[in-house]
């Protein structure tokens, strides 16, 4: 009997451990990035695209990455978002009983899992099959197609939490099916949504494998879209692949801001939630 | 029926013909990704056997030797590594965080693992620069009686068992939800203990779902790509050893896009590649949602 | 007023006290109850029936803002205590829930989970129990020739008496059942309660029902809760063909319920 109390207590201890584990590894990658980084990090860094010789030591910032990665990432939310809106909307409400929303949902999963490099090398042999070269715009393609089963599966999942009842409750009360979904599911999902759409801005931005080859790099601010554009990941990984220290530590400064912008995502996404929660119906 | 009321079903007509579209283009996209890469890599399959490829380890692409197993292997190493490393501590997390915290503590931990998910891959990566490959190069290996320079199956290992942590966690703990609260009542009546209930009952139940969610860790492990190329070696040689370096197959394609304009064989040779990660990771990824479902359909 | 004498009384409930959050479900009970007799629980639904049943081997710690005071004496320990052995007790008082709840295995291991737990390891050994547990509820006919079976799948009468064989084969002193037939059929029900009509010789049946009829059949020893307060309680004869107080006379009448 002692014994069995005491195996217990031992692995709530290995569990505790475990968790701890996960927890600091969490803080472990943080605070690397933010002592190694902190001291590089200045002003000029968030406010000026990289000079000549920046990749040898020279003066400038990452600019140009910050704002490409906004525009980039933009771009490519809003297409995503126009995508999965209506797939979501119709896998929660047009499908009546048949298999076709089950298929569907199988094929998002397993579309969510497809490593991000596979899309951008399947965006970059259409490239190739057309003649063009790697610019904002191709980057944005491939970025939205990347995200959009991730942002169509967390819609998916929000709406699916609409109770029936509230579906019923409208329906009998002579809308239509579109108005129903609009007035009705939209509304009480909104919180929900717009976490959604959060975290599969915060993915797209975050993601260097997918760019890698069809946004090309630049040191310089896209001005339209036939423009290659310089992104904050790769930005990072450039700077990490000098040889020179000083740049080196620029790398790790320019990790600060993308992880900020991670944080600021999360932060933002939770605030929002809780702000709407007052609309949706328990 | 009123005009405007015609207007009304018209509109919830055409709207409902419209949501299809997206639908449709989601469901032909794998297929037209798996096609895509298939024709790229016919070059390659028409000229060497696909055992030759598989199997021989010289990757010479200049020179026209294109043997994959190197690159295959450095996957499975690196990959392996890492679940080895985060299914324990993942499945004890998940149990901890399921039967034994307090509300207000898994409320808590939440936002930490969502926020650990959210780290992009390249800071994964440069955390590994900064601090795991200095602590094998300088302690892990001489400790182990070898030298490495730090880049290596183990510092990918490492690091990708950090990424992985959320996946099979969340998952788990999900999993673990689904155990009917009667039978773990069940088992206490009887007199066992919340462990033994867990051990005897909690996880017997939850196994299926819990393989689910490790075959689905598998897959995203695989197609990981830049924090691992940042700390993997990138060299193409078989490991023997966790302190040896290794070339895994997404590093192995994001490294060489440059080549793939110029040397049409090699460009087929990544294609080929990229062929077998995408064959990889859906395989999975089916073989997981299978299991789920004929779990589903056994306690339905 | 509860006597403490120990040669007739197995469970003494002393001035017991129980909330949940700002919610009073029991409010001061005091009851005796007598060894190897069937004492049944009655009152209408929601009146705290179960959560007393549930005190008696602490499954209501499993309940979160759950707060009591008072005393539950069985053999002479207060079970109430931090210092019990909540398994040891769970050993000694066995429940059976109100819909049956194999565990995820054979019939043959649902049996031997609970031997196992308290230590018995030898097959032989194990394969006794199981096969007089089987026998004590009547189903080692039906199932002794499909022992690897999972429990899933036999009918819920026959999970039931699973469950009953489970919670005999720990050998308790004591068995708590918890409106234990609402959800079989009314012959699988009979089954069950004839059984325990034949165990009462060996043990202390504490059985909750909001059955009227049932605990006619079955009980000789009556406790009447209402809101949560002891109303009347006593041998069965008297509480069902003389009862004392007008609630009781009104519950059994069946004015409300």
């Amino acid at each position: 009997m002692n014994l069995r109390k005491r195996e217990e207590q031992l692995f709530k201890a290995i569990m505790l451990l475990s968790l701890l584990v996960v927890i600091a590894s969490l803080f472990a990658v943080f605070a690397t990035v933010i002592i190694r980084g902190a001291p590089s990090l200045s002003i000029e860094m968030l406010t000026q695209v990289p000079k000549g010789g920046y990749y040898l030591g020279g003066g400038g910032g990452i600019l140009n990455a910050i704002v490409g990665s906004l525009y980039l990432s933009i771009g490519a939310i809003i297409i995503a978002f126009i995508l999965s809106l209506p797939m979501a909307l119709y896998l929660n409400q047009y499908s009546g009983k048949s298999k076709i929303p089950e298929i569907i949902r199988m094929i998002l999963e397993v579309s969510t899992g497809i490593p991000s490099l596979i899309y951008g090398v399947f965006v970059f042999l259409i490239m190739i099959q057309v003649g063009a070269r790697a610019s904002l715009f191709w980057g944005i393609i491939t970025v939205a197609v990347f995200i959009t089963p991730i942002l169509t599966r967390g819609m998916d999942e929000i709406m699916q939490t609409v109770p029936i009842k509230l579906k019923e409750a409208s329906l009998a009360l002579g809308t239509t099916r579109y108005e129903t979904l609009v007035q009705v599911i939209i509304r009480q999902a909104l919180p929900g949504m717009l976490t959604a759409v959060i975290l599969a801005f915060g993915r797209g931005i975050g993601d260097a494998a997918s760019v890698l080859f069809t946004a090309g790099y630049t040191d310089s601010i896209p001005t339209s879209l036939g423009d290659p554009v310089a992104t904050l990941p790769l930005a990072i990984f450039f700077q990490l692949s000098t040889p020179i220290p000083e740049v080196q530590q620029r790398a790790y400064a320019s990790a600060i801001i993308l992880l900020a912008i991670v944080l600021l995502l999360s932060a933002v996404s939770r605030i929002l939630s809780r702000r709407f929660m007052k609309y949706v119906i328990k | 029926m009123s005009s405007s009321t015609k207007r009304r079903y018209l509109k919830d007509k055409i709207a409902g013909k419209c949501m299809m579209i997206p639908a449709i283009i989601i469901s032909f996209l794998l297929f037209a990704i798996f096609s895509l890469l298939l024709i790229h890599s016919e070059q390659i399959l028409s000229m060497y056997s696909l055992p030759d490829l598989i199997l021989s380890s010289s990757w010479k692409p200049l020179a026209g030797d294109f043997g994959f197993f190197p690159f295959i292997m450095g996957t499975v190493w690196v990959t392996c590594l890492a679940m080895i490393i985060s299914i324990p501590i993942s499945i004890f997390s998940a149990v901890y965080l399921s039967e034994y915290a307090h509300p207000k503590i898994r409320k808590i931990i939440q936002p930490f693992i969502d926020l650990l998910a959210g780290i992009p891959s390249v800071v994964f990566g440069l955390f590994g620069i900064i601090l795991i490959i200095p602590v094998i190069r300088d302690y892990l290996a001489p400790m182990a009686g070898t030298t490495s320079s730090g880049y290596s199956v183990l510092a990918g290992g490492l690091v990708l068992s950090i990424m992985v942590f959320p996946i099979l966690i969340s998952i788990i703990y999900e999993v673990l939800g689904t155990v009917p609260m009667e039978m773990r009542e069940a088992s206490l009546t009887l007199g066992a203990n919340k462990w033994e209930t867990i051990k005897k009952v909690v996880l017997r139940k939850a196994y299926p779902g819990i393989i689910a969610a490790i075959i689905l860790g598998f897959s995203r492990a695989f197609g990981e790509t830049m924090a691992v190329l940042m700390v993997v070696g990138n060299v193409a040689i078989v490991p023997s050893s966790v302190f040896d370096p290794a070339y895994p197959i997404p590093a192995l394609i994001a490294n060489n896009y440059g080549e793939m304009m110029s040397v049409p064989i090699y460009d087929s040779a990544l294609m080929f590649a990229a062929l077998i990660l995408f064959v990889m990771v859906v395989a999975f990824n089916v073989a997981s949602k299978y299991v789920l479902i004929k779990i589903k359909r056994r306690t339905a | 007023m509860s006597s403490n004498n120990s040669d007739t009384v197995k469970i003494a409930v002393n001035n017991f006290n129980l909330d949940i959050g700002t919610n009073e479900i029991l409010k001061n009970i005091n009851i005796a109850i007598p060894k190897t007799q069937i004492t049944v629980i009655i009152g209408p639904s929601g009146c705290g029936k179960s959560t007393l049943l549930k005190s008696m081997n602490r499954m209501n710690d499993l309940i979160e803002d759950l707060r009591y005071e008072g005393e539950i004496v069985i053999d002479g320990q207060n079970i109430l205590s931090k210092e019990t052995d909540v398994t040891e007790l769970r050993k000694n008082v066995g429940m059976i829930a109100q819909s049956p709840n194999p565990l995820p295995m054979s019939i043959y291991d649902n049996i031997s989970y609970g031997p196992k737990i308290h230590g018995f390891r030898d097959k032989k050994e194990l394969d006794r129990i199981v096969e007089n547990a089987l026998k004590t509820v009547g189903l080692w006919e039906e199932v002794c020739d499909r022992l690897k079976d999972p429990a899933t799948k036999l009918s819920l009468g026959q999970q039931q008496r699973l469950c009953l064989a489970r919670t005999l084969a720990i050998e308790p002193e004591i068995i708590l059942c918890d409106e234990t037939t609402s959800a079989l059929d009314p012959i699988s029900a009979k089954h069950i309660e004839t059984e325990l009509l034949n165990l009462k010789e060996d043990y202390t049946i504490v059985f909750v029902t909001h059955i009227l009829r049932q605990a006619k059949r079955i009980a000789d020893y009556v406790v009447f809760l209402y809101l949560g307060e002891l109303i009347e309680h006593g041998p069965a004869d008297e509480v069902f063909n003389n009862p004392k107080d007008p609630r009781t006379k009104a519950y059994l009448e069946g004015l409300f319920g």
